[in-house]
């Protein structure tokens, strides 16, 4: 059980942006996807999260196949975070975890419905600590905070699995280390694009390592980040240490030397 | 806002809609008390009331009830497509008539009137409006991606040719007073309203606003964009066109009555957003309403300012618009667009 991807392929008019990837992740795991910029990660989490259709392979999460679930189906079960969302109107930030209700509102009369939405979005902003600021607008916020509302606003949809494409992006340290705490501390499945190897070192359990389209790398952070396969997909050359608390890998990289 | 709050706006603003209506039936050039009004609309619906004189009767039955209903009505459903064009396309300047839809229909509503080819005026302004809208956003879209300034500078281009088209086919035909004929449909104007106009522009906003009603959940999901929409579950691209193709439906039949009114569908939806915030269950039926008791008041100003002559309503929306929309060109939330 959990999320199994087989033999993944797209491609965009004519240009494969991924090949043949293939992983089993089980359930409660956080997974971090990583990999030179275009290796085809965000693709790949809107593969998973149903939004694109694989030219060839499947996802299934929980051994249902992602393909055959209908847009709304699928979002009850998978809540996918993008880079850099920001709202066209003037949103509260209730207003934002209210969004995640909308899968699970009935397709008709859904434009009138309850207090119970409200409840569940409000179990959501204090699951990740920002229920303080429900009543703020949105824009008001600082990067840090809006990233947690909008995983308030993914958890309100209940989902199973938890996709987010670069959480981190624009965050300062601080905030970087207290998102990704959050994402571990809420239990579901996660699977997150990530560019920083250190923090999916310290917070992942799997990693997957892609390259050009191409899985090249799979298993947990010990496994997958070494000093030869960074540097034959980063091409970087870096050592690893060992974190003097978590025991976690620590990489260390060598200054560039210009040729 | 509370529940309750809401509701009680929606309540006022429908009372002062109704009031509105019925004020405007008794101003014009014949006296006609708010009495007579209730009498003669009381005696066409066979209720009882005091007998009216036959002459006002027809005045107030024949002549000012369809023009002031007419204006309320299309009042309503340009509002309503404006709040719509904003929230699909998610650019704040999005409105039927600066994105060249209310033009469009003009050329197709003047095919029929003036050229007399087939078609029922409604459908010929549908085809209208739903061509230029396609042709603006074709032309507005660059790399995939739509911004609201290239999407308003797309709909000038389109709105000017069709423009340009709806006054040579008039030229053309030369029928009447051409000039008079142009101002209306370019200008727009409900001088002309009679019951049939009546009906085509409540069937519309009643048939298509009952679908844009009950899509207002699907509306909010765009907030954030297309990708998160999806992931909420909507359908983006069937969702979108449906709203759209609606949009061109709701604008092409109140062209079809009123020629092309402007800035209804731009302002409105930023000034009831103010009161209902931007949930679409709230801003949707607040946002017709208020559609309607402006262009009502617009209309009625048309025809008083000048009397006996009259200006074409859009006059009257331009001026009151066009700082509008200058203010929000201007004003500090456009971090949300620009």
């Amino acid at each position: 059980m959990g999320v199994d991807l087989d033999r993944l392929s797209f491609s965009i008019d004519g240009t494969r942006i991924l090949r043949g990837v293939s992983a089993s992740l089980p359930t409660g795991t956080v997974t971090g996807l990583l990999g030179p910029n275009g290796a085809g990660k965000s693709t790949l989490l809107r593969l998973v999260a149903g939004i694109d259709k694989a030219d060839a392979g499947t996802v299934s999460l929980d051994g249902v196949s992602v393909g055959s679930l209908s847009r709304r189906e699928a979002a009850r079960r998978i809540a996918l975070l993008e880079q850099n969302a920001a709202p066209s109107v003037e949103l509260t930030v209730l207003e934002v975890a209210l969004l995640g209700r909308i899968p699970h509102r009935t397709k008709l009369m859904g434009s009138f419905s309850g207090d119970e939405d409200r409840a569940v979005a409000r179990d959501a902003l204090e699951a990740v600590g920002a229920l303080s600021l429900a009543d703020r607008l949105w824009h008001t916020l600082s990067g840090g905070q809006q990233q947690r509302v909008q995983i308030a606003r993914a958890m309100a949809q209940q989902p199973s699995l938890l996709l987010l494409d670069e959480p981190t992006n624009h965050l300062d340290v601080s905030a970087q280390l207290s998102l990704l705490g959050q994402v571990r501390e809420l239990g579901v499945s996660a699977i997150m694009a990530l560019h920083d190897l250190n923090l999916a070192a310290a917070y992942c359990d799997h990693i997957l390592l892609l390259d050009g389209g191409l899985l090249v790398a799979s298993g947990t952070p010990a496994e997958v980040l070494t000093p030869e396969i960074i540097g034959a997909v980063y091409g970087v050359d870096c050592f690893i240490l060992e974190h003097p608390r978590g025991g976690h890998p620590v990489i260390v990289y060598s200054a560039a030397v210009s040729a | 806002m509370t529940r309750g709050r809401y509701l009680g706006w929606l309540v006022a603003a429908s009372a002062a809609l109704v009031l509105v209506c019925g004020v405007a039936v008794t101003i014009g050039p014949a006296a006609v008390s708010l009495g007579q009004v209730a009498g003669s609309i009381g005696a066409h619906l066979g209720l009882l009331g005091e007998p009216v004189p036959v002459l006002v009767d027809s005045i107030v039955w024949q002549l000012r009830l369809p023009r002031v209903l007419t204006a309320a009505l299309v009042g309503a459903g340009l509002a309503l497509s404006g709040a719509v064009m904003q929230s699909v396309t998610r650019n704040p300047l999005a409105d039927p008539y600066l994105l060249g839809l209310s033009s469009g229909a003009s050329v197709g509503a003047v095919c029929v009137v003036i050229l007399g080819i087939g078609f029922a005026l409604p459908a010929a302004a549908f085809l209208g409006a739903l061509l230029a809208l396609m042709a603006t956003l074709s032309i507005a879209k660059v790399g995939g991606t739509i911004t609201p300034v290239r999407a308003v500078l797309a709909g000038l281009a389109i709105a000017q040719l069709a423009g340009a088209l709806t006054s040579f086919i008039i030229f053309w035909a030369a029928k009447g007073d051409s000039y008079r004929e142009i101002l209306n449909w370019l200008l727009g104007s409900v001088a002309g309203a009679t019951w049939e106009s009546v009906a085509i522009a409540a069937t519309a906003v009643f048939v298509v606003g009952t679908g844009i009603l009950l899509s207002a959940t699907r509306l909010d999901a765009f907030a954030f964009g297309d990708t998160s929409a999806a992931s909420l579950g909507i359908n983006v691209n069937r969702t979108r066109w449906a709203l759209l193709g609606s949009v061109a439906l709701l604008t092409g039949a109140m062209v079809a009555v009123s020629g092309s009114i402007g800035f209804i569908g731009l302002i409105l939806p930023h000034l009831v957003r103010g009161v209902s915030g931007p949930g679409h269950r709230r801003l949707l039926p607040l946002v017709a309403i208020c559609g309607g008791l402006f262009l009502v008041i617009a209309d009625t100003l048309a025809r008083t300012v000048f009397d006996p002559r009259e200006l074409p309503v859009g006059i009257i929306t331009a001026f009151i618009g066009v700082p509008v929309f200058i203010l929000l060109i201007k004003r500090r939330k456009s971090h949300l667009w620009a």
